[in-house]
């Protein structure tokens, strides 16, 4: 094998020799463990990284700088983190119901943590090549809202039980879009499979690659699947039902220590998890953005992209005012269902003309004017008495 | 052998199912049907539907539990202390009679039938790209179907979600 392919597959290589030196009965127990342990440390190294790298960042944007005491540049403050969660004490409120209370920050790890098994990291490198991967990552992510509302009602507090719902309710109102948007790669690319995907984006004509993003019907496909990610992951400016200020932090009022830092690694994690599958679908995964750049390994251009998307992320967040629940959902059922049905049907249209300037120009205006008129009509009309409805 | 991961999500479903029937907390029983649909879908994934295992985790794990869930949170009775521990005997006997009539009823209606004796036939393609392919060609009309039974279905919520409204 040439150097550059070695760099390339340099952990597989690792994992065969490592796997080779166990005895052959142990054998297919360690090949299925060892990918299982690199993704159990590397994700929270990432998320631990990302904390710093995000206080950090929204430190900047608001001009102050962010923290700087622990360490070099404050970045052993995820250590410092970790400490004070695992030695704040563990509240637990009397009338709480105990086992939901423990079993909801369990199961929203152990669900994102199970969501990492089909994101392909690199070439080759993917835990579980399944030949629905798509179609796995959304089912597991669809069981997350189970475990926000389990959160939030086992607090027997109302704010935590209003902040659950609507933490579910705008989960649920932006799975439509998400799933829409998704598959619209999965139309084009004719597999459910992740490496599937990835391997029909890794092509090249001349220098430049044929990545879903670069294509009119990829780019508005591209740009719903992000939103509704930050909505699905309750990031800014979609995190009203754990907002500081607003409901003080929802459904995880009543969590302290260690379970709160629990719900806040699912929560990056989930964000980590759900950006991996947008640089699948869209964005090509593991492939090289041109040509000539195909020399550098698979994993570093993979994780390249992911921080982008981060820092994309954390800016987006340090810069836009927060949502209202009926602006959040006024947008999902609004603008982005309509925009999203009408980013599929442009697919079908991609796939269906023949290859040519006619097709750009044709889905490119199929995308642009329904926004620009979308945008205009689902824009807040004049200001109405709000109507409040009561849950008896 | 291959009888034992079906066998595992199998005894998973019944217990979730069990435990829905039986526990006190209304919202704890809706959470264990969530382990029972979870097992359902497990059992078709390992008996190789890998399509319709998927689809029922997403459908059913992550939307009807929820529905139930918050069906269950908005017309929760006011006091919740209520006592259901009190075993009533004779509703008890009755519904033991009654239900092992119906089990003897259908086991020897599975047991007599024909079916039962037939070999095996070969199983069916389940890949995504058939049922898709199917879905489109052969059994278009069904499909045409659900989509205005969902429509219409989407139509009444959104009509009695508007009367509230305009009270």
């Amino acid at each position: 094998m040439t150097p550059v392919q070695i760099a390339d597959q340099i952990f597989v290589l690792i994992d065969h020799w490592l796997i080779d030196q166990c005895p052959t009965i142990f054998q297919p127990i360690v090949a299925a463990i060892l990918p299982v342990v690199v993704i159990l440390g590397l994700f929270p190294a990432l998320f631990a990284f990302t904390t710093v790298l995000e206080r950090k960042g929204l430190g900047r944007i608001q001009n102050r700088m962010g923290p700087n005491r622990t360490g070099p540049l404050g970045l052993l403050q995820p250590v410092a983190d970790g400490i004070k969660s695992l030695t704040k004490e563990d509240t637990v409120p009397r009338a709480a119901d105990k086992i939901v209370n423990f079993l909801a920050p369990v199961v929203l790890v152990i669900i994102v943590f199970l969501t990492f098994a089909v994101v392909p990291v690199g070439r080759n490198m993917v835990l579980a090549n399944l030949d629905s991967g798509v179609l796995y990552f959304f089912a597991v992510g669809a069981a997350t809202e189970l475990a926000v509302f389990m959160a939030g009602w086992s607090s027997r507090n109302k704010y935590a039980l209003l902040g659950a719902m609507r933490a579910v309710a705008q989960m649920i109102s932006y799975e439509v879009p998400l799933l829409l948007s998704a598959t619209c790669a999965v139309m084009i690319a004719g597999a459910l499979s992740t490496t599937t995907i990835v391997e029909q984006q890794a092509r090249y004509t001349g220098i430049w690659p044929h990545w879903y993003v670069f294509t009119p019907w990829g780019f508005g496909a591209f740009i719903l699947f992000m939103i509704a990610a930050l909505a699905e992951s309750n990031r800014s400016p979609f995190d009203l039902p754990e907002g500081e200020s607003e409901i003080i932090a929802g459904y995880l009022i009543e969590y302290s220590g260690f379970k709160f830092a629990l719900f806040f690694l699912g929560e990056y994690l989930g964000m980590f998890a759900i950006s991996g599958m947008g640089i699948t679908l869209f964005l090509g995964g593991w492939s090289a953005p041109f040509s000539f750049l195909t020399w550098i390994p698979s994993y570093l251009w993979f994780f390249a992209k992911l921080f982008a998307i981060i820092a994309v992320f954390i800016w987006i967040r340090g810069t836009l005012p927060r949502l209202r629940t009926d602006q959040l959902m006024n947008f999902a059922w609004k603008f982005m269902l309509p925009m999203s049905l009408i980013v599929l049907v442009d697919t079908g249209l991609w796939r269906w003309l023949t290859p040519g300037a006619a097709r750009w120009t044709i889905t490119s205006l199929v995308v642009i004017i329904p926004y620009i008129v979308l945008g205009r009509a689902a824009g807040s009309g004049k200001i109405e008495k709000r109507s409040y409805r009561y849950a008896t | 052998m291959t009888f034992a991961l079906p066998a595992i999500f199998a005894i998973l479903t019944l217990a979730g199912a069990v435990a829905a029937l039986v526990l006190r907390n209304l919202v704890h029983c809706a959470l264990s049907l969530v382990f029972a649909f979870a097992g359902l879908g497990g059992v078709y994934i390992s008996l190789g539907a890998q399509f319709a295992g998927l689809a029922q985790v997403l459908v059913y794990a992550g939307g009807v539990a929820i529905l139930i869930v918050f069906a269950v949170l908005l017309v929760r009775e006011r006091d919740e202390k209520q006592d259901h521990t009190t075993i009533r005997w004779g509703n008890l006997l009755s519904g033991i009679a009654v239900s092992t009539l119906v089990f003897i009823a259908l086991a020897r209606c599975i047991l007599s039938s024909t079916g039962l004796h037939n070999a095996a036939p070969t199983a069916p393609v389940a890949e995504i790209r058939e049922i898709g392919t199917m879905m489109m060609s052969v059994d278009i009309l069904p499909l045409e179907i659900i989509g205005v039974l969902l429509t219409a279905s989407m139509l009444g919520a959104v009509i009695i979600a508007l009367k509230e409204a305009r009270r």
